[in-house]
């Protein structure tokens, strides 16, 4: 795909974003994978009391964990793209700040936020278990160009909050050229409590 | 709608005399804390912040305010010696991808600015011989901040002849704690071969885990981290015949579609089709969860009651049916023969929060053969619910609890313990408790699934980063939200009480015992081998 069509794809997006941030500055947030940044996270210093625990620390502190508790999929563990086999996703965030991600062919959704420090838990570890890496894919279009979600995927999406017809579990979606240029929304998570939670 | 029902009047500010007359050292650190807090960061001073429970609640709660807070100190206290609560003891062992959570938690624990207080429970008497006790207001002492996290250790009762004096009437919380190795039910030793036929009265999903582990293979269990103990007693288990008892109908029901499937798809078992004039003809007018769960409802299991050869075994959804007592066996009468319904009708089929009438008043026809049903099985479980209780200084410190709910009476959204006052006119001012705050399902009861718990630790998380940088100043919270000394204040003081801190199990004694389940689980073929007895994980502490 050839970059002015991504421009392009990108642009008006990145207008909406500005003025639903505005007055700050424009946080439309665009970070591709090179061979440095693609190269293993250093393990953390030791742990700081001083800064806040950012997820970028977390994620390198549970790459370099010394002992495994499940052998279930593991999250975290994506590779960067060849120079030219590019995909971009753009995760678009609770607060509507886009990310673009430039992405490998064969990564899921759940690791590709995780490796970037989005806010998506994976609290099953991405085995279609739970519905925490729920997203909203933003284009019918591309919705249609994804293997349709099977009856588990689905269970689990009956369950998660803020559901859309074009829901899906970040950790079943697996990149495509098909679907080079995807745009994905994080739920809010605004569910309240109700009074059947009390029955 | 909060759950908050009940706002007795309370002692005026309890709480204050309590940290007042109580604390330790209360003048110079509180007025110096107090003209200095307005920062997100008091001085310097870290947040101490106590979790109460090491569920995912407690996780959770943990892991968000580590990220949220700039210096937060959590120290997590655990009744018994091994974390992780329900996670351990009551996700079914067969769901061994929802305790990936753990590695979540694992993470969290691997923080310095995180202490793991194993096998100390907190003003309860510790339920096990083993364990250390240290009162709640010694907590309050040593903390800026504490979160209840404790969930639902005990269940809901129905209240009808015969449940408490059976044999072979049994609670469904005691059954999951039993095969998932709880040291409290280690012993319960189930009588699964009285006969072939088995009743659970509720249908949320602990009704669906006890079916599913009467019905399934027990070669397939074998392979989890069950109890051995349940292994043996499944493996001679003569059920083949289990009834899922409700009130309400299918539109009703408080299982989700996961678990129905899972039962739907077990080989050779059979479904026994559903009353299809409880499930709405219209389909496609149901919202899209409803719509899938009535479609494999109707659809039924691919194994059919009437095949030939008859199926092994069997199961079905008896809805409408509200229990009214345990009726004794007329050979052995201290043990169960059956359990006798009453029909009910529903106010409105279709609706999902429809409630259940007995049938005969809509009917008038009040002959017992129309209205009564008896299902004859030797055993039965009571699946209708887990009931959370308030710790015992509760009511001498003010902390209200809703009786009703069963949950810490809070805000709602971001878990702050309510606290009532009446003020000079008489008059009732409800506010917050200064640095109490809970999560999980003793928060807001006990429902949902870990999804629904970490969505509602973060909100207490939140609500305690945003209290802890407020503009209000420290007064939100304990001892002036000053310098504290959390679990070696805490620890000093039990000593000179009395309390034997010594079994006290860190996080790394909880590796060792974890290293010890692993061994023995490789040994059997298993992925773990649970210690059922905590002086048996003690022992590997040595």
């Amino acid at each position: 795909m050839s970059t002015p069509k991504l421009l392009a794809q990108t642009l008006p997006s990145l207008r909406l974003a500005t003025r639903r941030t505005a007055p700050s500055i424009a946080r439309h947030v665009v970070r591709c994978y090179t061979a440095a940044s693609a190269a293993p996270r250093p393990a953390p210093p030791a742990w700081s009391s001083q800064p806040p625990i950012r997820r970028s620390l977390w994620s390198a502190a549970f790459q370099s964990r010394p002992f495994s508790v499940s052998t279930a999929v593991s999250h975290g563990h994506i590779q960067p793209p060849k120079p030219g086999e590019e995909l971009y996703v753009t995760f678009i965030d609770k607060e509507g700040v886009e990310h673009k991600l430039a992405v490998s062919k064969g990564d899921n959704l759940l690791d590709i936020a995780q490796a970037h420090d989005l806010e998506m838990e994976g609290a099953c570890g991405g085995s279609c278990a739970c519905s925490t890496c729920h997203v909203i894919v933003m284009d019918q279009e591309y919705y249609d160009r994804m293997p349709e979600p099977d009856d588990d995927e689905n269970d689990m999406l009956d369950l998660a909050f803020g559901l859309q017809e074009t829901s899906r579990l970040g950790c079943q979606v697996v990149m495509t050229p098909e679907l080079n240029g995807l745009r994905v929304k994080l739920p809010a998570m605004t569910r309240n409590l109700q009074s059947s939670d009390f029955k | 709608m909060f759950p908050v029902r009940c706002l007795r009047a309370r002692p005026r500010a309890c709480w204050q005399r309590v940290l007042n007359g109580l604390n330790a050292s209360p003048g110079p650190s509180v007025s110096r804390s107090v003209s200095t807090a307005h920062s997100s960061s008091p001085g310097g001073r870290p947040l101490r912040l106590a979790v109460i429970g090491s569920g995912p609640a407690g996780f959770y709660t943990a892991y968000r305010a580590m990220s949220k807070i700039q210096d937060v100190k959590v120290d997590m206290y655990e009744a018994l010696p091994v974390p992780f609560g329900l996670v351990r003891f009551g996700v079914a062992p067969d769901h061994p991808e929802v305790k990936n959570c753990q590695e979540k938690f694992e993470e969290v624990a691997s923080s310095p600015n995180f202490t793991f207080i194993g096998n100390v429970s907190i003003g309860t008497k510790s339920d096990h011989p083993d364990g250390a006790t240290v009162p709640l207001a010694s907590i309050l002492r040593h903390y800026n901040a504490v979160v209840f996290s404790y969930g639902a250790a005990k269940d809901r009762h129905l209240g009808i002849p015969g449940e408490s004096t059976l044999k072979g009437v049994y609670s469904a919380r005691e059954f999951v704690g039993w095969y998932n190795g709880l040291p409290e039910h280690a012993d319960l030793a189930p009588d699964l071969t009285q006969g072939d036929e088995a009743v659970i009265i509720g249908q949320g999903n602990v009704a669906l885990d006890v079916a599913r582990m009467l019905l399934e293979d027990v070669n397939v269990l074998r392979k989890s981290d069950i109890a051995e103990h349940a292994i043996e007693t499944l493996s001679k288990s003569k059920v083949k015949r289990v009834h899922i008892v409700g009130r309400r109908g299918p539109m009703q029901a408080a299982f989700t579609i996961k678990e129905v499937r899972e039962l739907m798809r077990l080989p050779s078992v059979a479904f026994h089709p559903i009353d299809t004039s409880l499930v709405p003809p219209d389909l496609k007018s149901l919202p899209r969860a409803p719509r899938r769960l009535m479609e494999i409802l109707l659809q039924g299991s691919p194994t059919r009651p009437d095949d030939s050869p008859p199926p092994t075994k069997s199961w079905s959804l008896d809805f409408l049916l509200k229990p009214t007592q345990f009726l004794p066996s007329a050979t052995s009468p201290t043990r169960l023969a059956a359990t006798e319904f009453a029909r009910t009708t529903l106010s409105s089929p279709f609706d999902p929060n429809a409630y259940a009438l007995p049938s005969d008043s809509s009917t008038g026809d009040s002959s017992s053969s129309n209205t009564t049903v008896v299902l004859p099985a030797p055993l039965a479980f009571r699946s209708i619910g887990y009931r959370s209780e308030p710790l015992p200084e509760f009511a001498a410190l003010g902390v209200p609890f809703d009786d009703r709910w069963g949950v810490i009476s809070n805000d709602g959204r971001g878990g702050r313990v309510r606290h009532e006052e009446r003020g000079a006119d008489a008059a009732m001012r409800v506010g917050a408790f200064p640095g109490l705050y809970c999560a999980g399902w003793v928060k807001r009861g006990p429902t949902g699934v870990i999804a629904s718990t970490m969505e509602d630790a973060f909100a207490t998380a939140d609500a305690i980063a945003e209290d802890w940088a407020g503009g209000a100043g420290h007064a939100r919270f304990l001892n002036g939200g000053g310098a504290v000394a959390g679990w070696e204040g805490v620890r000093r003081e039990s000593v000179g009480g009395g309390v034997d801190t010594a079994r006290v199990v860190d996080w790394e004694g909880w590796r060792r015992i974890d290293a010890a389940e692993r061994e023995r689980g490789r040994a059997v073929g298993k992925e773990r081998e649970k210690f059922t007895r905590t002086a048996d994980m003690l022992a590997v502490l040595g």
